[in-house]
């Protein structure tokens, strides 16, 4: 008998089934109007005006306000919505490559840390830059702000800020060391002069991209490079790792990590820890981004910081290797890449061109701390007040190096993380070599990772 | 005296349709059968079947997303990668690890957590309820977070409490070892996942019948007794089932170490191997064979509990 589960429902309970498909109906319809909503926002066009998405970084709502700003610009001709992306840069990257490969046209505009511009430019993840935005983007711009969004010599990326890190000290403790600060400082001085005064030295030593950035600026500044050639061929990529530089830079970080000023938690320190350790009555030294300036004057407007701890800040270069050689300071930063399946890829330049005009970086500079890529904002009078550090910066961004360029960056500083993690731990004459040895096999296809 | 349950009473035999041969009802049944799970059925082949069997077939190429071009076909070659590393064999190792010891204490805590549960007094039995299963329903990213900044050296109260302990000081770091990054890591998940099990025990309990206990009660059993020879003989089934669902569950631990140690200090798992050749370097056909592994890992784990240990996955919701 098919009727036998009917049998089984209470009968109390007849209406139930009526309201349920009525409810259903509605849910179903509130479904539609969703699903609707979505496809017109992806479509691009909201009542006739194209509009643009910024994938952004997160940050203090600088680019929230610059989109703002870009959208009032164009004067209805397109709008600018923004995305947020998660906050550190390699789930950026995770997340705009995976929405990428899959042709995703909603990407107008990414900020992409220029660490991964030539693997989404070779991927043909990015638009190519007309010939007119590419003169009138890099007019001015700082030569290593340039060489970031640069990828087998052409402009792939528009220069949004460029970051670097200085050399921040504890006026009072270099002064009691007797170091003489406006000169270029050697790492080992300053391990000597931590150690003497019994001060702690914030470096980033987290099994993280933090890493990477210490480690690649110690070789550079020895004279070496990570990689020395081939980087966009990964079975005869040239790593130089094994080298007299490679083992100059492991022994500063063993040194580092050795010497009892870089506080207990130094291999799992990162930029906020050693912010927060520089802040506190030990502080020293630290290498850090500019960030940390700006974050110490508002912790003083809140409260959290003695306007004296904030007077004794003083900062300098990255310091050297070697006495007497210039060092390479780490640079960073963002730069805005057009997405390769835009449906708007003029606007999505045009708009890039707004966000970065003097005027837009120096604002972006001000508000959240983050330098800009092109030199004229240094002389800007508002940023120099804000920034008494501004020409350090700009000095430091000139004399910069790049992370390694190559399409298979991943593989490079996870291979880089896995074998000079722990510091302590690291070997001077042998992590080079297994290191070198690693990221070969796994470029190769023969290890994991 | 050995152990005491009740005799099985016979449930599967058919009552009235005679073997061998299917009535018109029993066959309108079965197609009304198929007619109700059959749209289960099919999400189940959509959202399961199909994922393993593309990770299955995608496992075999050699694969780059950035690079869909140069995809070619190399066999069984990944499979060959993954089991000649190292790392593969120390993640199992410490995937085991860390299910063994989990595992292990969340049976011994859920289990006293479940008799709680069963004895208090009615007028709080909802509150104790509630306030114990709290853990199972906050999200695990959000509790690794929370017992990260816990024994983080600088933000972290762990330290400074417990300083009293030996080897523990202010300036412990937790998430700078292997051993001392594991305990943190097992801490958060026992704590997570033992209302789960204490939850499956408690039906468990609820299967024992008050007549055994009160015929060893007359007997003169103690507390001790009856636990061993008449609670926990009648309740192996939800024991072993609560056993299989959390050593699955464990086996897959992915969150905890993303947040805490993001792999360093080899505290990395089979999942997160999977993850970073799959979604970081973006090699789907080295990620897609490791993920088949880990799927025939949980397959065989499965099989060792229900084929060696007998588990009847039926009796544990009481229809046996």
């Amino acid at each position: 008998m098919p009727n036998a589960p009917g049998r089984s429902r209470p009968r109390g309970l007849a209406p139930a089934p009526v309201r349920a498909s009525r409810r259903r109906g509605m849910a179903g319809a509130a479904a539609l109007l969703v699903a609707a909503g979505t496809l017109a926002a992806c479509g691009g066009e909201s009542g006739g005006t194209p509009t643009l998405t910024w994938y952004y970084n997160p940050d203090n709502g600088g680019q929230v306000e610059l989109a703002e700003r870009c959208t009032e610009e164009a004067g209805g001709r397109y709008r600018i919505d923004t995305a947020i992306l998660p906050r550190d840069a390699s789930s950026q990257r995770e997340q705009l490559v995976r929405r990428l490969a899959a042709k995703d046209a909603s990407i107008d505009l990414m900020s992409l840390d220029p660490i991964y511009v030539p693997e989404f430019a070779q991927a043909g993840f990015l638009a190519s830059v007309p010939e007119d935005v590419g003169e009138r983007v890099t007019e001015g711009v700082v030569q290593s702000a340039i060489a970031g969004a640069t990828w087998e010599d052409e402009l792939v990326a528009v220069p949004f800020w460029g970051n670097t890190q200085l050399l921040w000290y504890r006026k009072s403790v270099a002064e009691a060391a007797g170091l003489d600060m406006s000169r270029p400082v050697t790492w080992e001085q300053i391990v000597t002069a931590a150690q003497e005064q019994e001060v702690e030295l914030g470096v980033q030593g987290i099994r993280a991209e933090a890493l990477t950035v210490w480690f690649n600026s110690l070789i550079e500044s020895a004279g070496g490079s990570v990689i020395e050639d081939n980087a966009d061929d990964p079975d005869n990529l040239e790593l130089g790792l094994d080298s007299d530089a490679g083992r100059r830079a492991a022994e500063i970080m063993k040194m580092v990590a050795e010497s009892g000023v870089a506080g207990a938690a130094f291999s799992t320190e990162d930029e906020a820890a050693s912010a927060a350790e520089f802040e506190g009555a030990n502080g020293g030294f630290m290498v850090n981004w500019p960030f940390i300036y700006a974050q110490a004057v508002s912790g003083v407007e809140g409260g959290t910081i003695d306007q004296a701890v904030l007077d004794d800040y003083g900062w300098t270069l990255w310091p050297s290797v070697e006495e007497g050689e210039p060092s390479a300071p780490p640079l960073g930063g963002i730069d805005l890449g057009v997405g390769a399946y835009s449906e708007n890829v003029d606007f999505a330049y045009e708009a890039a061109e707004c966000i970065t005009t003097d005027e837009n970086q120096a604002y972006y500079m001000i508000n959240e701390g983050n330098p800009a890529s092109s030199a004229a904002v240094f002389d800007d009078p508002e940023v120099v007040e804000k920034f008494p550090m501004a020409d350090t910066i700009r000095q430091s961004l000139e004399q910069a190096a790049p992370r390694p360029q190559t399409a298979y960056y991943n593989e490079v500083t996870g291979g880089l993380q896995r074998e000079y993690h722990p510091p302590g731990a690291v070997q001077p004459g042998e992590t080079g070599a297994q290191a070198a040895e690693l990221i070969a096999a796994v470029l190769r296809g023969e290890q994991l990772l | 005296m050995s152990t005491t349950t009740l005799p099985p009473t016979k449930k599967d035999a058919p009552v009235s349709a005679p073997a061998g041969h299917t009535s018109d009802r029993a066959r309108s049944e079965r197609k009304l059968g198929w007619l109700l799970a059959g749209p289960a059925f099919l999400v189940m082949l959509g959202v399961t079947a199909y994922p393993i069997l593309q990770a299955t077939y995608e496992s075999l190429f050699s694969y780059r997303l950035t690079d869909p071009d140069n995809r070619s076909f190399v066999g069984l070659e990944n499979y060959g990668v993954i089991l000649s590393d190292p790392l593969w064999w120390r993640s199992l190792w410490v995937t085991g690890l860390i299910t063994f010891v989990t595992v292990l204490v969340e049976l011994v805590l859920g289990f006293a957590l479940a008799m709680v549960m069963a004895k208090a007094l009615s007028s709080i039995r909802p509150v104790v309820r509630a306030a114990i299963l709290i853990p199972y329903a906050v999200i695990t990213v959000v509790s690794a977070y929370a017992w990260q900044f816990a024994f983080d050296i600088n933000t972290g109260f762990v330290n400074s409490w417990f300083a009293w302990i030996p080897g523990v000081g202010t300036d412990t770091d937790w998430f700078g070892d292997f051993g001392t990054s594991i305990f943190v890591i097992c801490l958060a998940e026992i704590w997570k996942t033992t209302p789960f099990i204490s939850l499956l025990l408690l039906a468990g309990l609820a299967q024992v019948p008050e007549v055994l206990q009160e015929a060893a009660k007359v007997d003169g059993a103690t507390w001790w007794q009856r636990l061993w020879r008449v609670t926990l003989p009648n309740m192996k089934a939800a024991i072993m089932v609560a056993l299989l669902f959390r050593t699955l569950d464990a086996f897959r631990i992915f969150d905890s170490i993303f947040v805490m140690t993001a792999g360093a200090n080899g505290t990395e798992s089979v999942s997160f191997l999977a993850y970073r050749q799959t979604i970081s370097r973006l090699e789907i056909g080295l990620g897609s064979a490791l993920s088949v592994l880990l799927f025939l890992s949980v397959v065989l784990i499965a099989a060792i509990f229900i084929k060696g240990f007998k588990v009847d996955l039926s009796q544990a919701r009481g229809e046996g």
